[in-house]
């Protein structure tokens, strides 16, 4: 047989195991950092200080347009609107209405995470589906949400259903297309090296297709949550329900009473939650990324 | 060229002298056992008068422990073979035979998967064959120590260098178990040096784990250097055109006399091959 006539290796093996150990320290150069306490701080502050000159411009302009005097009657500069704010947030009327809207933010979000990506895992895996219902997901994804409203309200009434029912339509069509891309875009020298493998059926999505569409998913959910979170504004502003001070609602009381300064602060609250939140997504794709070796050594959050 | 055409095409010519006189031109040793063989396969692609001709009635037989390297110039369906070998593909008309053996493939490419780590890609071939938890974390590590990678199991794959990479996708491969290891130009994209040491690497591993290997490349040199045998193939279509048999005496080095001379002669069968093609 083929085999009793091998020779042994050219090299004895431990001589060649060190030159391959050699050649691939060569290869991978210094052994990355460590992450020392300076650095950290440093890398923080060249992420925030952008931020916070932003912020300073937006303030600044403000102010300017509030210094000239137009629709002075109403029109409130920062000094008026950020101690307002601080007021606010001394208050447990402002926290009781971020708990309302929060929580109704998480529930219909939620519940469109779910849906739209059981509709993404269907219609990516049946071809019959897909030819059915492709293009109306698509189609749903450009519904301007307010449309909804309508017909929401005569199903459901005046009540939180509702403002969810709106949040999902808004919100799903955009994570079951970010999943069916994903799955569209799995790599097929991937596909193939699964496949000889072993894995198929469910095993083959499990461990292969979810892992491989992950970013295409994380993109359509971050762009379902900004959808949610429009109708959830819209929502709270249409459908004002007794007894469950929202956001929106203060919103709305604040326009009834032409307050300028409560109006401002809400928007304030409004935008710094749409931030934090969309922080956090931006950070998963970001980890996602590096896990991969996505990312160029200079990107930045 | 339509189905019917290639079909009635006569017989091709047994396969030409050896440049090794005294070796055998066919795999099967003495006691006649196969690994892998194909049996008059073609494999046509596409259909009516855009159907593509990849192989033509190609016969080989590769003996259980054998180091068989295809070579052919571009179109020759080297990789359309192996896929054929791994079924992934289906031939359009003869048979393959593997007589049970289990077989994997490597690509030109790692394929590694990139979310995970080295570890876990080599982990996942063990869970997809149904290895218990708690033996894979063992044989992955004797894996990975079998490719001299014992301490980059944590790696990702954009944490390693090429050839590492391609290591791992060794492992991998291994990981399934299998005594069929069909490579598909597996040090391609690789620098020379590295490749050398690969070389080494792989016929090392091939001596002990007892593999029997079918390597595609394009790289004659390398393809006498690593096989017990090499394949020529013809291109458009495929076809085999000529055997050489390697005679294995002592340590052999890509650049030794041997190797040159008998890369030399099968370079110029190559070209002649070519040279049919550019008239």
């Amino acid at each position: 047989m083929a085999t009793e006539t091998r020779p042994a290796a050219n090299q004895p093996a431990a001589k060649q195991a060190t030159a391959i150990a050699g050649l691939d320290r060569l290869e991978l150069g210094s052994a990355p950092q460590r992450r020392s306490p300076a650095r950290v701080a440093r890398s923080a502050w060249s992420a925030a200080w952008p931020k916070l000159l932003a912020i300073a411009l937006i303030l600044v302009v403000w102010q300017a347009v509030h210094l000239t005097g137009w629709k002075s009657y109403v029109l409130k500069g920062p000094g008026t609107v950020l101690p307002d704010l601080w007021g606010q947030l001394h208050h447990a009327l402002l926290w009781e209405a971020i708990g309302i809207t929060l929580r109704r933010a998480v529930l219909g979000y939620g519940l469109a995470l779910i849906i739209g990506s059981v509709i993404g895992i269907l219609v990516a895996r049946i071809p019959l589906l897909r030819a059915a219902v492709g293009s109306i997901i698509t189609g749903l994804q450009t519904m301007p949400s307010i449309v909804w409203f309508p017909i929401g309200i005569v199903l459901f009434g005046l009540s939180t259903p509702t403002i969810l029912f709106v949040m999902v339509l808004g919100a799903a069509p955009s994570i079951a297309n970010g999943l069916i891309t994903g799955v569209d875009y799995t790599p097929p020298l991937l596909l193939r090296a699964g496949q000889t493998m072993g894995l198929r059926g469910f095993t083959l999505y499990r461990y292969l297709i979810l892992p491989a569409s992950l970013p295409a998913y994380v993109a359509g959910m971050k762009q379902g949550w900004a959808f949610a979170w429009r109708s959830l504004m819209a929502g709270e502003l249409l459908v004002l329900i007794l007894g469950q001070p929202s956001l929106g609602v203060l919103l709305n009381n604040d326009q009834n009473l032409q307050d300028f300064a409560g109006l401002g602060s809400l928007v304030i609250v409004i935008l710094v939650i749409g931030i934090l939140v969309d922080t956090l997504f931006t950070k998963a794709d970001l980890a996602i990324r590096r896990r991969r070796g996505l990312l160029t050594p200079g990107t930045t959050s | 060229m339509s189905v019917t055409q290639w079909r009635r095409t006569p017989p091709e010519q047994a396969p030409g002298p050896s440049a090794f006189p005294g070796a055998a031109a066919d795999g099967p040793t003495a006691d006649g056992q196969v690994a892998v063989r194909l049996s008059e396969v073609s494999k046509v692609y596409g259909r009516g008068p855009s159907a593509v001709l990849a192989l033509d009635r190609v016969s080989l037989t590769v003996a259980p422990g054998e180091f068989t390297c295809l070579i052919g110039a571009s179109g020759c369906g080297k990789s359309t073979l192996l896929s054929l070998v791994a079924g992934l593909d289906q031939p359009t008309a003869g048979s393959i035979s593997t007589e049970g053996r289990r077989v994997t493939l490597m690509f030109q490419e790692p394929a590694l998967f990139p979310w995970l780590t080295a570890e876990r890609n080599v982990e996942l071939a063990l869970r997809a064959r149904g290895v218990p938890k708690a033996q894979r974390r063992e044989r992955c590590a004797e894996l990975l120590d079998l490719v001299d990678l014992g301490g980059f199991g944590g790696r990702r794959p954009h944490e390693l260098s090429g050839g590492m990479r391609q290591r791992v996708a060794l492992a991998r491969a291994l990981a399934q178990d299998a005594d069929v290891l069909l490579m598909d130009e597996p040090f391609g994209a690789l620098d020379a040096m590295t490749r050398d040491l690969l070389h080494e690497e792989l016929e090392r591993i091939w001596g002990q784990q007892r593999l029997t290997v079918l390597f595609v490349t394009h790289n004659v040199r390398e393809a006498v250097r690593l096989g017990d045998r090499v394949v020529v193939l013809s291109s458009r279509p495929g076809r085999v055109i000529e055997e050489y048999r390697v005679p294995r005496q002592g340590p052999r080095r890509i650049d030794s006399p041997e190797v040159a001379r008998l890369a030399a002669t099968i370079t110029d069968r190559l070209r002649e091959e070519m040279s049919r093609h550019g008239d």
